[in-house]
């Protein structure tokens, strides 16, 4: 374990480290005591000693097991423990790296692989902190204190046992390797099991389409019946392990019993000498085993501790400046100065410069890849432009505080994301310095976003839990409840990213009509199709292909002809076709389906 | 690596008859096997009681007999081969206990391997029978798990679980059987601490249970959270929440480091404890052993061996609180699996199905209403039968909006092509899940031939019916498996035929490697072009007399695909009844006549030309989904 991270930790905890190897100490010796007076014990015995000295022996065999006990509590409570603070502790620190990452950080590394460092890595470190570490020192010293008095019995016994018991570590490391091998095998053949029931469910719709079940099922039984067949091959090695340890501890005590019984008859032993041999045996053979047990989880907390450190080496892809300028209040006028954005090699922007003055609307318009999201997702500084510049109030977003940029801007995403808590939590998610919202704000602002009609209905009201684990939501629901979320933050800069595509069109404009009062006095840069939304903003920004094509009033726009004129042309038409009825989307809640552009209603089951 | 966290675990009881029993029921195959290998389990905890009786007979006999009968002369030398003898018979009893042992763990590996076998296989096929709306509500990685991991845990339940405290039960009666017929008072001194030893063990298991609970629910809750913020971290930042998400996973992480102190302070006091108790029975039996000794009653090697056996004594008790944690993660699984085994199958075959004979491939809809919720009621839109049908005009209630197809009829004649358009939500879809009976309409009937299809097996249906679907799913294997299906009587002339058919053929014989290619990651490496043309071939291969193409403009494909993507959709359309959900103008060239879906309803219908100069809902999705395309 070379983690100097890992040290660390330990060392934060050094006092109850100390404290437990000393109970480990005194445990060992009171346990290697009694046998001794065992052997007292049933010597005196043969030698026909009155039941006074033997009350003594039984009474000192108690209070040996008792301090046994006492210590052994002392050093399992204060390791094991401090282990789990150990993991606590570097989970914070997990997490807390995490929350510094960038968004590019999160797009190359999929959950379930932070997911399964966070899970398995780090149980394995605190494994080995913990159980390994104690039993590391326990055993070494249970180890060398058993031969020690072993041999001033008998070195003739001992050197019998020595020549015996290593193999017990012997075949824990090889049989050990052995099975680890089958179980990397069994490993292999079950992630084929998994890929190919991942298969079958997802591509269920094209194997009933073909009537192919019956062929689908024989393929999942071939790999069902290579899992069978890898595990019984490991069955056979580790069906073996513990038996055979059991043989070998076995076939030490049968020679104690032959050589040492022969000893006791020649008189060069005494019977007493050989049962406290026996339990000198017992507590060597255990050792013997922890040895392999501690190298295994040393070998595995090391491999997770590397793998934890490899998390923990990436730079944060946002960083704060060095010398943040002072924030003063943020007005809001906001500059792209010869910005180009490339991703994977991709230009998502080219040169863009432009000018959003502070207080008005900007509306944001072009086809599907035109780089709308990556042009408004360089002011908050999700990511930085490859080339160029981003200026808020005159000042290069690179250079304020980071925090103070971030609270001057919300962002209501083109996905809403909310979180598994109640609506009001989730609103007041961005309230400042984390004190329980005030009420009336995040009222006001489930107003103004059209979601406390909604909440009304649900079935606990602001307190419902909605997100993953609670209450699911449609995406017209979901996005005024970001929606409110942001409006509740007060911010300098509004930015909605496409934010109503899934608000059926009077809701859109209720909700616009009470934004009015919001946006007037702030920047408001949105992102839309609708063409109510698009008319009602102060500048136009047509973006096509990651390059600014056009800009300017919508009248400007239409008397010019290019790419808006014909965006709003289609866009005409689409809401025509949408007008003919009056679509449900948005109010009929749960399950309806939404207006979002594409297909997704048409079939829940593709 | 897998990792499962998204479910809070169910902590149930560890001990659930009618669970169990089901459970049995997957083990009863195997009654044999599993009666051997506790027949040799028993045999195995018979030798292990054999090691202290030889020390007795041992010292008794040899090393250290009893006064009355020392003085003997040249005693030594007869004692010296009697206690060779004993030990050979003692490596005899290991070894044999050793094979005993390892047998018995194998047997009942297998006998756990192939119950879960079985019981996969048995979710497996249940699955495939379920309908499409299960596999919309319920996501592919739950099904994963349920088949992969939940079943795994019931093979330790098997294995290591049940057997494992059968053993441990087994030996702890074999020592209190041994101890008392060796010395029956002995016996009793050592019982003496028993009640202790049951006191202190059932309040472990207790507290056991109850912190492996806490330690279990807080740690999933701590991984979900985890979970949700790291998919939710750039909201987290943008509102600079972070120290507020750290104080709310400080919470999360503090309650576990208390749950799992908590179970190590229980655990630290059990092991201790349940040893300290073992030397007390030692004392004691030294003690009041010593005495019966002095009084003649008992020899040394009776003591020394009732030693050794009460130190043996107390090793199982201490295994019992995982073998706790097992049968409690077990019933949670096994809960689950029966819960999917559980579902019901909602598209069912008729018990008397009708037999589709001279195929021709005649298609209709009969005022067929539809909606995926599964609780839409008919009366939610349509009013009742009795009330003259349902009408167009007809009030619609707030379930309007769930209805995919209100109403809509159609017919087909053999042999004839028909695009479907329609905008966004219009219910195209919809209609292809009706016709493959992927689902089953609320209201109205879907006729082939003029018999409903629910009259119908599904896989005869399905035999005529060949489906091309716009996203192209391909499964691992190599191109002719992808085109073929494993369907046995579609030969590699067949397949070789259907990819020139489709024009697939080109770039399938360009690769080096031909029909044989192994594709991975659902065809990773292929076009979306290419493995549109392998969907055509496979659907082709088939020979169905229907076919339905969910036919998608695809934007990543270059002119000269396109070109060829035509081309198969020509080839395949020709001499079959055919439905085409169209997206592109060049589609509906290939088609007889064209319908047109507006929220529900067939409300135009037509060729191009005439549906055009109509100026209605057609003339609108012309301009907007065909117009810079063509």
């Amino acid at each position: 374990m070379r983690s100097r991270r890992f040290w660390a930790y330990i060392r934060c905890y050094r006092r109850a480290y100390f404290i437990g190897y000393a109970g480990g100490l005194v445990s060992i010796a009171m346990a290697q005591s009694s046998p001794w007076v065992l052997r007292l014990a049933v010597d005196a015995i043969r030698h026909h000693a009155g039941a006074g000295p033997l009350a003594a022996y039984a009474a000192a065999l108690v209070a040996l097991a008792a301090a046994e006990a006492a210590a052994s509590y002392v050093m399992r409570w204060s390791i094991l423990g401090a282990a789990y603070r150990v993991e606590t502790d570097l989970r914070r620190e997990y997490f807390a790296h995490l929350q510094r990452m960038g968004l590019a950080f999160f797009e190359r590394t999929p959950t379930g692989d932070l997911m399964a460092r966070a899970v398995n890595d780090i149980r394995a470190v605190q494994r080995f902190a913990g159980v390994g570490l104690m039993r590391s020192v326990h055993t070494t010293v249970m180890l060398v204190a058993s031969v020690a008095f072993m041999l001033s019995i008998s070195v003739r016994l001992t050197l019998w046992m020595l020549a015996i018991l290593p193999f017990v570590t012997l075949v824990f490391l090889l049989l050990g390797r052995e099975i680890h091998r089958r179980f990397d095998a069994v490993q292999t053949q079950f992630s084929a099991l998994s890929a190919r029931v991942q298969e079958m469910m997802s591509g269920i719709r094209v194997v009933k389409a073909f009537a192919r079940e019956p062929d689908q099922l024989a393929r999942f039984r071939d790999a069902s019946a290579e899992v069978v067949h890898a595990n019984l091959r490991l069955a056979r090695a580790q069906g073996a392990l513990w038996p055979a340890i059991g043989l070998i501890v076995g076939v030490a005590s049968v020679v104690l019993l032959w050589q040492g019984g022969g000893a006791v008859i020649r008189g060069t032993l005494t019977l007493g000498e050989l049962v406290q041999f026996t339990y000198y045996l017992a507590r060597l053979s255990f050792p013997m085993i922890a040895l392999g047990w501690v190298t295994n989880l040393w070998q595995q907390g090391r491999a997770s501790m590397i793998r934890l450190d490899e998390i923990f080496a990436q730079p944060p892809a946002v960083a704060d400046p060095a010398a943040p300028l002072a924030a003063g209040g943020i007005r809001g006028e906001i500059t792209f100065r010869r910005v180009s954005v490339v991703f994977d090699g991709k230009m998502a922007l080219r040169d863009v410069s432009l000018v959003m003055p502070a207080g008005r609307t900007v509306a944001v318009v072009g086809p599907t890849g035109a780089g709308k999201t990556t042009l408004v997702s360089l002011i908050p500084r999700i990511f930085d432009p490859t080339e160029g510049q981003v200026l808020v109030d005159g000042h290069d977003v690179r250079q304020l505080p980071l925090a103070a940029l971030r609270s001057a801007v919300a962002v209501v995403p083109q996905e809403p994301f909310l979180f598994s808590d109640t609506l009001y939590e989730n609103i007041g998610f961005g309230s400042p310095d984390a004190r329980p919202a005030a009420r009336e704000m995040v009222l006001a602002a489930a107003a103004i976003s059209q979601i406390a009609v909604d909440a009304a209905d649900f079935p606990l009201g602001y307190d419902t839990v909605v997100g993953e684990r609670g209450v699911t939501l449609s995406g017209g629901q979901r996005q005024r409840a970001t929606l409110a979320r942001a409006v509740m933050r007060d911010p300098r800069i509004l930015i909605l990213d496409d934010a109503l595509s899934s608000v059926d069109t009077q809701t859109e404009q209720a909700i616009l009509e009470g934004l009015r009062g919001v946006m007037a006095a702030r920047t408001s840069i949105v992102i839309a199709h609708r063409i109510s939304t698009i008319r009602a903003a102060d500048w136009i920004v047509v973006l096509d292909g990651g390059r600014l094509v056009d800009q300017g009033t919508h009248d400007d726009l239409i008397g010019r002809g290019g790419l808006y004129a014909d965006l709003y042309e289609r866009e005409l038409v689409r809401e025509a076709l949408e007008a003919d009825e009056t679509t449900f989307a948005d109010a009929a809640g749960g399950a309806a389906p939404q207006t979002d552009g594409d297909d997704k209603q048409d079939g829940p089951g593709r | 690596m897998s990792v499962v966290f998204d479910e809070d675990p169910i902590l149930g009881r560890a001990y659930d008859a009618r669970l169990v029993r089901r459970l049995l029921g997957y083990v009863r195959p195997y009654t044999v096997t599993v009666s051997l290998a506790i027949a040799l389990l028993l045999l195995a905890s018979l030798a292990d009681l054999a090691g202290p009786a030889l020390y007795r007979i041992g010292i008794d006999r040899y090393i250290a007999p009893p006064a009355q009968s020392t003085g003997r002369a040249g005693a030594a030398a007869a004692d010296f081969h009697g206690l060779a003898v004993l030990a050979a018979v003692y490596l005899a009893v290991l070894a044999f206990g050793f094979g005993a042992r390892w047998a018995q763990s194998y047997l009942m590996q297998a006998v756990g391997q192939h119950v879960m076998a079985d019981l996969r296989a048995q979710m497996i096929g249940h699955l495939q029978r379920l309908s499409m709306s299960f596999f919309a509500r319920t996501p592919v990685g739950r099904l994963v798990t349920r088949v992969t991991n939940d079943v795994d845990a019931l093979n330790e339940l098997i294995t290591s679980g049940a057997v494992a405290i059968f053993g441990d039960i087994f030996t702890m009666i074999g020592i209190m059987a041994v101890m008392l017929w060796m010395d029956w008072r002995l016996a009793l001194a050592v019982f003496a601490v028993l009640p202790v030893v049951f006191v202190i063990t059932e309040r472990f298991r207790q507290r056991s249970r109850d912190a492996y609970r806490a330690v279990r629910t807080r740690l999933a809750r701590i991984n979900a959270y985890l979970n949700e913020q790291i998919t939710g971290m750039t909201v987290t930042q943008l509102f600079t929440q972070e120290p507020r998400a750290l104080r709310a996973f400080d919470g999360l992480n503090a309650a576990h480091l208390e749950a799992s102190l908590g179970a190590t302070r229980n655990f630290s006091q059990f092991y201790p404890a349940i040893q300290f108790i073992g030397a007390l029975g030692v004392a004691l039996l030294l003690w009041y052993g010593g005495g019966q000794i002095a009084r003649g009653v008992a020899t040394l090697g009776v003591l020394v061996a009732a030693i050794q056996y009460a130190e043996r004594f107390f090793d199982p008790l201490r295994d019992l609180a995982d073998k706790f944690n097992i049968f409690q993660a077990a019933m949670a699984s096994s809960e689950r699996i029966f819960r999917v085994l559980d579902e019901p199958v909602t598209v069912l075959d008729p018990p008397e199905p009708s037999a589709l004979q001279g195929f021709r491939g005649e298609l209709e809809f009969r005022d067929v209403w539809f909606a995926y919720r599964d609780d839409a009621s008919p009366r939610a839109g349509i009013p009742s039968a009795d009330g003259g049908g349902p009408r167009a005009e007809s009030g619609p209630s707030s379930g309007d909006g769930e209805w995919a197809l209100r109403g809509v009829s159609f017919a087909i004649r053999a042999g004839e092509r028909v695009a479907i358009v329609g905008h966004t939500g219009a219910g195209k879809t919809s209609i292809i899940n009706l016709i493959t009976r992927f689902y089953d309409p609320q209201r109205g009937a879907v006729l082939v031939d003029g018999t409903d299809v629910r009259r119908l097996e599904q896989r005869d249906l399905r035999r005529h019916v060949g489906l091309v679907l716009q996203d192209v799913f391909l499964f691992s294997g190599t191109i002719a498996d992808n085109i073929r299906l494993g369907n046995p009587e579609i030969s590699d002339a067949d397949v070789q035929r259907a990819a020139e058919q489709t024009g697939a053929a080109r770039f399938i014989e360009a690769l080096p490697r031909g029909y044989a290619t192994v594709l991975h990651e659902r065809g990773a490496g292929l076009s979306s072009g290419q493995k549109q043309l392998i969907a055509f071939a496979r659907a082709l291969a088939a020979h169905p007399e229907i076919l339905l193409v969910l036919d998608e403009a695809t934007s990543s494909v270059d002119a000269e695909t396109e070109a060829l993507i035509q081309r198969a959709l020509g080839a395949a359309l020709r001499g079959r009844t055919a439905i085409v959900i169209a997206h592109r103008l060049s589609t509906v060239r290939y088609v007889d006549r064209i319908l047109v879906l507006h929220k529900g309803r067939v409300a135009e219908e037509g060729t191009h030309n005439a549906l055009l100069a109509q100026d209605g809902i057609y003339a609108k999705l012309y301009k907007l989904q065909f117009a810079d395309l063509d």
